[in-house]
């Protein structure tokens, strides 16, 4: 019986010969990742829950400050100070200021087969590198922390052949709101989306980035693209070897729940509306809409590609009058890139504001939050109600052109 | 096997974890204080009115969005006794049980059940309304386990003793 590249994983990170969908197993996880976001609580009850506590692995676990960084008032401060004293108390390695935790992830730490528990959701990018990431909470990964292992069901794999090539000024960014669109916000729920065919392999691995990033919106436990010699080639540029017994591709005689083909070169710019991201339409069918702010940033598209795709449009323009144009490399790795290209002059003449590496717009709690009635376009992840701010007002998601077009001329579409 | 009836919360697809917690309160230093805020984006009056042992219903994909474990513990907070809904989003099931609140799949009862109607679950077994009984399936004996002790970490205590 074939295996999918998820069940792959599954099956070595679990020491057994073969797994399929439905099993629940017992992993051993190659690597655990924890933000400012709910770090606190976990150490919270590391430290006062636990009678004896121990950590399995430090080496295993890596701690980043991206959602509230520099801290922006005294509460925020305090969950700060925790997570850094229990760093430096246990030899963790620590990231503070230095980016987007899953930028951080694939720049210097993740490897193709590996197993990743996150406590955040768009964990599941590191299948852009040909692992398995899935976000959980807390308390799973205080247990993951403690023990090394968590359990985990066997997810269906949905797999997308994809073909051909994206189209001038169509980003990776619309065929996965496009994907989402058609599938649905719980399209995927459980499963693993696994992107294969000479279409995958023609995008880079920062496509891939923004593909495998945006599964959890379908539900996804996890968003794998089938690791080629470009995976290899990343991780040597960042100092690392892809163990080449741990390139997974899926059996031809894998079991998939669906099979979805993805001509490339018909996928057109879409936009997700307020507050779906499964609420997607063809940007040419999306009334004009009057924006009051324009966010390009996060983990899906704070990349060099989207700030050089930013800065092509935006030479020798300016963003409009009735606009605050927010931009936040996802990485300091991106920010210092952006800087020697002349990005960075590019955008702050034209009138942007250039915020530090962080989860900054997306996250809605410590920068450019929105007040009532106000109508946002953003790369960010997530549309939800309130989600960039007060509940009254609305996020529209978008490729780096859709949003940097629309802080020219105040207009989604216009 | 356990019985309870609740008074029934209506809501409906699709309800994310930042409608259960939005972000700007996550920074309250413990879930009681949190606690008024749930679903305040969609009810923002809902909160104070859910009263212990309460049900809510609601559509498919709750609870998708977002990790943040606040999510179940405010639904917990709040002394709802179950959810019942079509479907769940994975991390939001998985923290649920690790928080020990219950959640329940079934997708008929949505259409009958209204605002202010009284269910009553036999976990494992049925719900009933108004005379009709619906079969729900029992979660695996793992799973209702961690939930009957509290959550994970209190499951863990009864486990291996690590716990305090």
């Amino acid at each position: 019986m074939g295996m999918t590249i998820g069940e792959k994983i599954i099956a070595r990170a679990a020491g057994v010969e073969s797994v399929k969908a439905g099993d629940i197993q017992t992993v051993t996880l190659d690597r655990l990742m924890s933000n400012d976001g709910t770090t606190h609580l976990t150490v919270d009850m590391y430290n006062n829950k636990l009678k004896n506590p121990r950590i399995a692995d430090k080496d295993k676990i890596v701690f980043i400050m991206d959602h509230n960084v520099p801290a922006e008032n005294p509460k925020t401060a305090e969950a700060h100070k925790k997570m850094r004293n229990f760093a430096k108390e246990h030899g963790i390695v620590l990231y503070e200021g230095q980016g987007v935790c899953h930028q951080i992830m694939l720049e210097d730490w993740v490897c193709p087969g590996e197993i990743i528990f996150g406590a955040d959701s768009h964990t599941c990018s590191y299948g852009a590198l040909g692992a398995f990431g899935t976000g959980v909470g807390c308390t799973d990964l205080l247990y993951a922390i403690v023990t090394g292992k968590s359990w985990v069901l066997v997810p269906e794999t949905i797999r997308f052949n994809l073909h051909g090539k994206l189209r001038e000024g169509v980003y990776p960014r619309d065929l996965i709101l496009t994907i989402i669109g058609d599938i649905g916000a719980n399209g995927a729920n459980y499963k693993v989306m696994e992107f294969a065919g000479d279409g995958a392999h023609n995008l880079s691995i920062n496509d891939r980035m923004v593909l495998c990033n945006l599964c959890v919106e379908a539900g996804a436990k996890s968003g794998i693209v089938e690791p080629d010699e470009k995976v290899v080639e990343y991780c040597a540029e960042h100092g690392r070897e892809a163990k080449a017994d741990q390139m997974f591709v899926s059996d031809d005689d894998a079991t998939f729940a669906a099979v979805y083909e993805y001509d490339l070169s018909k996928i057109e710019p879409v936009v997700a509306r307020p507050d779906f991201v499964d609420d997607v339409i063809p940007l040419s069918e999306c009334p004009k809409v009057k924006i009051d702010q324009a966010f390009l940033g996060s983990c899906n598209n704070g990349r060099i590609d989207d700030l050089r795709v930013a800065a092509n449009i935006l030479k020798g323009k300016k963003v409009s009058d009735e606009v605050r144009f927010i931009v936040a490399p996802a990485s300091n790795a991106v920010y210092l890139e952006a800087l020697e290209e002349g990005i960075m002059d590019t955008l702050m003449e034209a009138g942007a504001q250039i915020m530090n590496a962080n989860c900054s717009v997306c996250w809605g709690s410590c920068q450019g939050v929105i007040g009532e009635n106000e109508v946002l376009i953003s790369t960010g992840t997530r549309n939800f109600k309130g989600r960039a701010g007060h509940p009254s007002s609305k996020v529209y998601l978008g490729s780096a052109e859709t949003v940097t077009k629309a802080a020219i001329t105040g207009y989604i579409n216009g | 096997m356990a019985t309870f009836t609740g008074k029934v919360w209506v809501l409906g697809d699709d309800i994310d974890t930042d409608i259960i917690i939005p972000t700007e309160y996550l920074a309250l230093p413990t879930v009681e204080d949190m606690k008024p805020y749930g679903f305040s984006p969609l009810r923002p009056e809902l909160a104070g009115q859910i009263e212990e042992g309460d049900i809510i219903v609601a559509g498919k994909n709750f609870g998708c969005g977002s990790s943040r474990e606040q999510a179940p513990e405010i639904i917990k907070a709040l002394k709802v006794s179950c959810v019942i809904a079509k479907s769940y989003a994975r991390i939001f099931f998985r923290n649920s049980i690790n928080n020990g609140l219950l959640l329940i799949e079934n997708d008929q009862i949505q259409d009958a059940v209204k605002e202010g109607d009284t269910l009553t679950v036999t976990l494992g077994e049925t719900i009933e309304h108004d005379g009709t009984t619906y079969p729900i399936h029992s979660l695996p004996d793992n799973l209702m386990d961690i939930i009957n002790a509290g959550g994970l970490v209190k499951a863990m205590q009864k486990r291996n003793g690590i716990i305090k």
